[in-house]
């Protein structure tokens, strides 16, 4: 059963006025509208959802790299006048809600970094929903957002000594294509460099 | 990395012992009991368990970044490996969420083909299951043969529909890749009436079982508002006592149009996790006598689907089934690219992994093995 | 000094057998192959498959999987082996005793498989450890294993224990172990063991080769 996603936005602005929270539309065929919260006010949103109005399983927490905002803001499209994408690219960290006894799903809860470098935070919202725990370390680990407030925040997938977050669009994997039988296309590209100087 | 002691937490958990005489065990990456590459970080007092740390990552294949570069009916074939002893299930979820990402439709026989060989692949995982989850009690191999007995008839039957005993590859958006062959609906009829006698045989060696009821009996068990914060979803959520599967709570496909019953457990201990499974194999069985019987003839897939060049609308989509193990669902997120932006797997095992320690705080290690077993996990599906 | 064929045959039918210790000593080690109990992703389930009733595996003598690798001496490789698995297998490896053989099984353990583009997958685990016999498919269906199981058996039947051409077990110098590699920060360090994986060099142009 889709949610009724203007009304949930009104209680929660009623009950806690001093969120910012704004709806940003789906575009595609599935309706599945989703709401933007800021990243401080997050977890109180988060509260208010599971206590009140019984959202009371998390069931997905994806992380999304997107250095062009251009294109975050085709797929949250924002319907307020003059609405403008923020210049720097960023992570964003999005949130399926469900309710179990009311049986309705899913609300879709957004949250933004500032940018993809030093400021790249979220507040984690283990506090409320404990199914965030390893989900969260699984975007730290592979994007390299962090989650202030996480009990145990370190890598989950990949290796302690690994440095870099792979998942992000700018990600270079190590160069190993010094054997390939049939290569074609970008592969075929990465092997050439590996190929004897032609004399 | 092995003699790292920072991979073990220090302060104990249980109050009382003694930080000298604190064993930390590394239980995996092989191991026979692990259920694949799963590592635990044990630390044990005595025997029993003050704190318990998972590790994965083991078999991260990257699934989701291949996707990016792939398109979206390439990404097909590796939905199959990801929970690899159910792959069908993870064709379904996959198409489901591609066909509410861009609006497709299904025409009902494809809909009837999809419940029967999502039923039929519940049947080889809980089957499966009970072989594996009797070999980590110690009864090595002899369950699993007849389980494996049983899976084999129903492989059989995937073969001679989709020409892989596993890896089916078989789902499409707007339907199934291709008709049933002739008589293999019979065969299907024949296999679900041979099922209910194997199913009463196991019953009779494993329902009043002494060993089972010693070693199960109150193990493992969590309050029902623990388990939902916790995102547990499946048998184990059932088996606490919480009525909530996605079939009936938010019906896909054609799900309404069956009489089943939902099995619930009282306790939610490891006996009640493997007892429920067998009530839930006979509830298939009621569903795949159903869907035989009123399997309508028609297209197997929409006339107008598009399968090479597909493009996705702008927008994105969350769709999720009641897979085997639990809620397994795909977060998909277009451009209008003929490849996906964002790919994203909800594992069920993963996130049913999240109170692991919490079961296990305070029992021995014997039963640590046991309830990993009986939260049934694919590694597959857990490092994706 | 080679026996006579026929007067072999004779011989046995007055019964007395009459061989070689080589052939006496691999006849022994490859009827009784004990394989190491390492299933790492989907290949396991059909190895697990190859060793239940239906094709059944006791009967070629590997049915007894042996949990520790000190008892065992067969690796099945079954799965996909990640950068961060890659240590623990080469430290398994490096446990058995000799003689020792490795199966890699399934299109990932020989290369990659499909999940050959990816930051922790390792492009076959015969970067690191000597293998014997490889087995395509993905999964490979259990017959499969089976007769690689059997070519396996005529490859240590017709070893050398001997001479020259002696198998790495039985010579001196031969390694037993290799070096584990370790965690780096973008890969595992080194990539590859050199000694072990020497690939030839294969110039394709653009569009794949020819046919």
């Amino acid at each position: 059963m889709n949610v009724e996603i203007e009304s949930i936005l009104e209680l929660v602005r009623g009950a806690l006025p001093d969120v910012v929270i704004s709806l940003r539309k789906n575009p595609g065929p599935s309706g599945q509208h989703s709401l933007l919260v800021e990243a401080s006010s997050l977890v109180d949103v988060c509260r208010f959802l599971r206590d009140q109005l019984e959202f009371d399983l998390l069931s997905n927490v994806t992380g999304i790299d997107w250095p062009e905002p251009a294109k975050a803001d085709k797929v949250a499209v924002d319907e307020t006048e003059g609405a403008v994408s923020p210049e720097e690219g960023f992570l964003e960290v999005v949130y399926h809600l469900f309710s179990t006894t009311k049986r309705v799903g899913p609300l879709v809860l957004r949250c933004r970094t500032a940018d993809r470098r030093e400021s790249a935070r979220v507040p984690s919202v283990v506090s409320v929903y404990r199914s965030a725990e390893f989900q969260e370390r699984e975007i730290f680990d592979l994007f390299g957002v962090n989650f202030t407030g996480h009990p145990d925040l370190r890598r989950i997938l990949m290796w302690d000594e690994f440095v870099d977050h792979p998942m992000r669009k700018d990600y270079v994997a190590p160069d190993d294509y010094e054997y390939e039988p049939t290569p074609h296309d970008a592969v075929l590209e990465k092997a050439k460099r590996h190929y004897p100087a032609q004399s | 990395m092995i003699s790292d002691p920072s991979m073990f937490s220090s302060a104990p958990t249980l109050e009382g012992s003694d930080e000298d005489q604190l064993l930390r065990v590394s239980l995996g990456p092989q191991h026979p009991s692990t259920h694949g590459v799963f590592r635990m970080n044990v630390v044990l007092d005595g025997e029993t368990v003050v704190s318990l740390k998972p590790v994965f990552g083991y078999l991260h294949r990257n699934h989701e970044k291949i996707a990016e570069n792939a398109t979206y009916l390439s990404s097909m074939p590796y939905t199959d490996r990801l929970d690899y002893i159910c792959p069908l299930t993870n064709n379904w979820a996959y198409a489901l969420s591609v066909e509410k990402l861009a609006g497709i439709e299904m025409p009902e026989r494809a809909e009837y083909m999809r419940v029967i060989l999502a039923e039929l692949t519940r049947l080889i995982n809980h089957t499966a299951f009970m072989g594996f989850i009797l070999g980590d009690m110690g009864a090595w191999g002899s369950a699993l043969m007849y389980a494996f007995r049983e899976r084999e008839k129903i492989l059989d039957l995937f073969e001679d529909l989709t020409g892989a005993r596993m890896m089916a590859n078989f789902m499409r958006f707007g339907g199934c890749r291709n008709d049933l062959p002739t008589g293999w609906a019979e065969k299907v009829s024949a296999i679900v009436n041979g099922y209910g006698p194997f199913l009463d045989e196991m019953e009779k060696f494993l329902v009043g079982n002494e060993i089972l009821l010693s070693r199960c009996q109150d193990v493992g068990q969590l309050p029902k508002e623990t388990l939902i914060n916790g995102g547990i979803t499946g048998p184990m959520l059932r088996a606490a006592g919480v009525n909530y599967d996605i079939r009936k709570a938010d019906p896909y496909g054609i799900y309404d149009r069956f009489q089943f019953r939902i099995p619930l457990g009282e306790k939610g201990d490891c006996y009640d996790r493997i007892m429920i499974r067998f009530l839930e194999m006979r509830e298939s069985l009621k569903i795949l006598r159903q869907a035989l019987d009123q399997l309508p003839e028609g297209d197997y897939i929409h006339p107008k689907a598009k399968i090479r060049g597909f493009k996705a609308p702008v927008g994105e989509a969350y769709a999720r089934i009641e897979g085997p193990k639990g809620e397994l669902g795909f977060h998909l997120i277009s451009d209008g690219t003929t490849n996906p932006y964002r790919y994203r797997v909800r594992p069920p095992s993963f996130i049913n992994l999240t109170l692991l320690e919490d079961m296990c705080l305070g029992l021995d290690l014997a039963d640590v093995v046991i309830i990993l077993g009986s939260i049934d996990i694919v590694l597959g599906e857990v490092d994706r | 000094m080679a026996i006579d064929p026929k007067l072999a045959d004779e011989l046995k039918s007055q019964g007395v057998h009459v061989t070689s210790f080589e052939q006496l000593i691999n006849w022994g080690r490859s009827s009784s192959l004990w394989p190491l109990q390492f299933g790492l992703a989907c290949c396991a389930i059909e190895m697990i498959a190859a060793t239940m009733a239906k094709y059944d595996m006791a009967r070629f003598g590997a049915e007894v999987f042996r949990p520790s690798p000190r008892q065992a001496d067969l690796m099945l490789v079954a799965g996909t082996v990640t950068k961060k698995m890659a240590p623990q297998v080469v430290r398994l490896y490096n446990q058995m005793a000799e003689p020792k053989y490795v199966i890699a099984m399934g299109a990932c353990a020989i290369s990659g498989g499909p999940f050959k583009d990816g930051y922790n997958v390792l492009k076959g685990i015969d970067r690191y450890i000597p293998v014997d016999i490889v087995i395509p498919g993905c999964p490979p269906r259990p017959e499969a294993l089976l007769e690689g199981l059997l070519k396996l058996r005529e490859k240590i039947a017709n070893e050398k224990l001997l001479g020259k051409n002696r198998a790495r077990h039985a010579d001196p110098n031969g390694a037993a172990s290799f070096p584990v590699p370790e965690y780096g920060p973008h890969d595992l360090n080194p990539p590859v063991n050199r000694e072990v994986w020497n690939p030839p060099t294969i110039v394709r142009e653009a569009g794949g080769g020819d046919a």
